[in-house]
């Protein structure tokens, strides 16, 4: 990788504030009030460039990012809180497992619906469910065979550094798992066209939201505590956490949209019929964002299990689904720099300056002022607080102007530029 | 069936090789109750020319999103090289080699020029979605390879300055010539155009018809084309055939299209055929005498 000026000094200031924050916390200056609220913020970021990705580069309209962020966090949560509560590896064994194995029956089942060609979508769906379903029931019981050794193996480490594994595997499977379910989701409803696709993704955010409500009956996870919220998850994410999950998203990200696959998830957003007549599989592509996306909104849920130690049902209320795509409009739609931006500035902002600047007794007012602020931000900047501009490295770089190599190349320049000197 | 469309049975359009390269059997679109194409055929050899003209809401863009899958056929068959192409994606028709242009300019308009045409080496770039995130060695050298041929293609169209540029911020002529060179960098055997002369002034309808002549020979193209201004189409076709009413009505060179009835009733109405028809008889009657 070639790294220009440019590139250099992002990457300088990003590591740099990144230490610097890290450094202020182990001083004690930062408060943890103020490190909880970074945090959020990073959390907040990697939600709202998954959102990004799906609203802003593929162009679905989707409130269905939060029920993902609510699978993530539970999915997490569960695995470490068998871990420091129980004593044992029974979310990470079955979870894992189940992940996996629904993983391989995607891939073989999609295998299977293509070779059968001309199968209406609701029978496809039906056979993914059929095929999900023996793969989770395959799943359980393999990973509770294999719970007794992944103990006695993680029990042997140091319990700080078994704690730390655990937490990755778990974040990490926490998105998976939102992943997996936006792709049997998104079967059905990714053909709808975008209005429609809004509501369903929202309708998916209160079916979660009234799912975790019932955790602890409907579901069987008792830990889980239903509408009393879940207590007792270790909090594991520390600032260097979030921040590594962050910067490796956003390398991850910019990658893919300055690839020829981005560009393919690009092209849907522009104009669908001539993503089609260009040979692009315009239904493939909008399952891809999806599913990135939502593994995202995952993985920022994992994370933000282990920011408090705590869950509840509310904070993935529907009415909050609207946050990241706050963010993502506020940041400029389409700019991977915009979102991170806001995402911080929602986090800090909101609960943060405005807390300490309204008066004493009028801190709800900041539900007032945030909204006002919105409205005459849209009104004066539709297109969001970054528009389309990125910072260098995000940003894409316009290859060399061409330059003909062969004779014959070099003498059809000239005939063309003869050509149309006329023009 | 056959005897309904007058002129030419399809049979004799076949070219030299004896094969057609697109062959449109019986093909009828219903929107509800309204026959927007009925019983069309055409067949079409490689190599040729043809122009699909006919007065506006004569079916021929219905005939093109047949062709290229956006609607599905109520009837019929669309052969493309012994495939049929009724029952497939848009998509997968684009990979068989069909590529198309639209007649109001549906370029991916925020975009830049090189980008565009980048999007149409999609199916062609060969690296994986791993490659693509991780950005391999493997990406950097196809990434490399289809950005050169991207900006060879567009040196071609003499768009190559203009590579940074957005897309929707181009001069109108040159949209037209992007969304041609984008068509053909999905390296298509049969292009589609459907109303490329659109909106131009005649200075540029005559640097297109160079452009149409030139990309034929030089990328071996099988080219169908729609069009409104006759000069294009007598200019540069082999073969015209002639929609109204979602039906074929005409079909035959250029000269033998200008002097059909059908055709002028079409175009002009019958009172309007008349009169015309009169003027040509009373010409000749003072060329005989």
């Amino acid at each position: 990788m070639k790294l220009d000026r440019h590139t250099l000094g992002f990457w300088i200031v990003l590591i740099g504030l990144i230490v610097l924050i890290q450094i202020l916390v182990s001083l004690g200056i930062l408060s943890p009030f103020w490190e909880t609220l970074l945090k959020i913020g990073a959390v907040m970021s990697i939600v709202s460039l998954g959102l990004n990705l799906i609203y802003g580069f593929n162009g679905q309209f989707s409130l269905g990012q939060w029920g993902f962020y609510a699978i993530g966090a539970y999915a997490a949560a569960d695995v470490t809180y068998r871990w420091t509560q129980m004593n044992n590896a029974s979310g990470l064994m079955v979870l894992l497992l189940v992940v996996a194995l629904v993983g391989i029956a995607f891939f073989l089942t999609a295998k299977l619906v293509a070779r059968l060609r001309g199968l209406d979508p609701l029978s496809a769906f039906a056979l993914y469910i059929v095929a999900v379903l023996i793969a989770a029931v395959i799943g359980v019981q393999l990973g509770r065979v294999l719970i007794a050794p992944a103990t006695q193996i993680l029990s042997s480490l140091p319990p700080n550094l078994s704690l730390q594994i655990v937490y990755l595997i778990a974040v990490l499977l926490g998105g998976c798992l939102a992943a997996e379910v936006s792709y049997l989701f998104g079967l059905p409803v990714l053909t709808l066209g975008s209005d429609y696709f809004g509501i369903a993704t929202l309708g998916f955010t209160i079916i979660v939201k009234v799912l975790l409500d019932n955790s602890d009956t409907l579901l069987g996870f008792e830990e889980m505590k239903g509408a009393r919220g879940m207590v007792g998850i270790p909090k594991t994410t520390s600032w260097l956490w979030v921040a590594l999950f962050l910067i490796i998203v956003i390398i991850l990200l910019r990658n893919l949209l300055h690839s020829s696959h981005g560009r393919a998830i690009i092209s849907v957003r522009e104009d669908e019929i001539a993503a089609k007549a260009m040979g692009i599989d315009v239904a493939q592509q909008k399952t891809i964002a999806f599913v990135l996306g939502s593994f995202l909104a995952g993985l920022a849920g994992g994370l933000y299990a282990h920011i408090n130690g705590f869950l509840h049902p509310n904070t993935f209320n529907f009415i909050k689904s609207f946050d990241p795509m706050i963010i993502v409009v506020f940041g400029g739609l389409g700019s991977v720099s915009g979102t991170i931006m806001a995402a911080f500035t929602w986090a800090l902002v909101l609960e943060g300056f405005l807390r300490i600047l309204l008066p004493a007794g009028f801190e709800t007012w900041r539900f007032v002022v945030y909204p006002l602020f919105l409205l005459v931000m849209m009104l004066l900047r539709p297109q969001g607080l970054f528009g389309g501009f990125e910072f260098p490295y995000l940003r894409q770089v316009l290859p060399k102007p061409y330059t003909p190599k062969t004779e014959e190349q070099l003498s059809l320049v000239h005939a063309i530029e003869e050509a149309s000197e006329g023009d | 069936m056959l005897s309904t469309t007058p002129a030419h049975s399809p049979t004799q359009e076949i070219g030299q090789d004896g094969r057609a390269l697109l062959e449109i059997r019986g093909l009828t679109k219903e929107f509800g109750g309204l026959k927007a194409v009925n019983n069309f055929d055409i067949s079409i050899s490689r190599g040729e020319l043809i122009g699909l003209i006919g007065p506006n809401g004569a079916g021929k863009t219905t005939v093109f999103n047949l062709i290229t899958g956006i609607y599905v056929a109520t009837q019929g068959s669309i052969k493309y090289k012994d495939t049929e192409l009724i029952g497939l994606q848009p998509h997968e028709i684009t990979r068989l080699g069909i590529a198309r242009t639209f007649q109001n300019i549906r370029l991916f308009p925020t975009l830049t020029v090189l980008d565009n045409v980048r999007i149409a080496y999609h199916t062609h770039a060969g690296y994986s979605m791993f490659d693509a995130i991780t950005h391999s060695p493997h990406y950097q050298k196809a990434e490399k390879e289809l950005t050169e041929k991207a900006q060879e293609f567009l040196s071609v169209f003499n768009l190559h300055t203009r590579q940074g540029e957005i897309a929707k911020n181009l001069p109108y002529g040159e949209q037209r010539r992007l969304e041609i060179a984008r068509a053909l960098a999905a390296s298509p055997e049969l292009l589609l155009l459907d109303e490329p002369a659109a909106g131009m002034n005649p200075k540029e309808v005559a640097s297109l018809m160079d452009l149409i002549h030139f990309i034929r020979e030089r990328f071996n193209l099988t080219i169908l084309l729609i069009e409104h201004q006759m000069r294009v189409v007598m200019g540069i076709c082999e073969r015209i055939t002639v929609m109204d009413f979602g039906e074929v009505i005409a079909r035959g060179t250029p000269e033998e299209i200008q002097n059909n009835e059908k055709v002028i009733e079409a175009y002009l109405g019958r009172g309007a055929a008349a009169l015309s028809q009169k003027l040509q008889e009373k010409r000749s009657h003072v060329a005989g005498s």
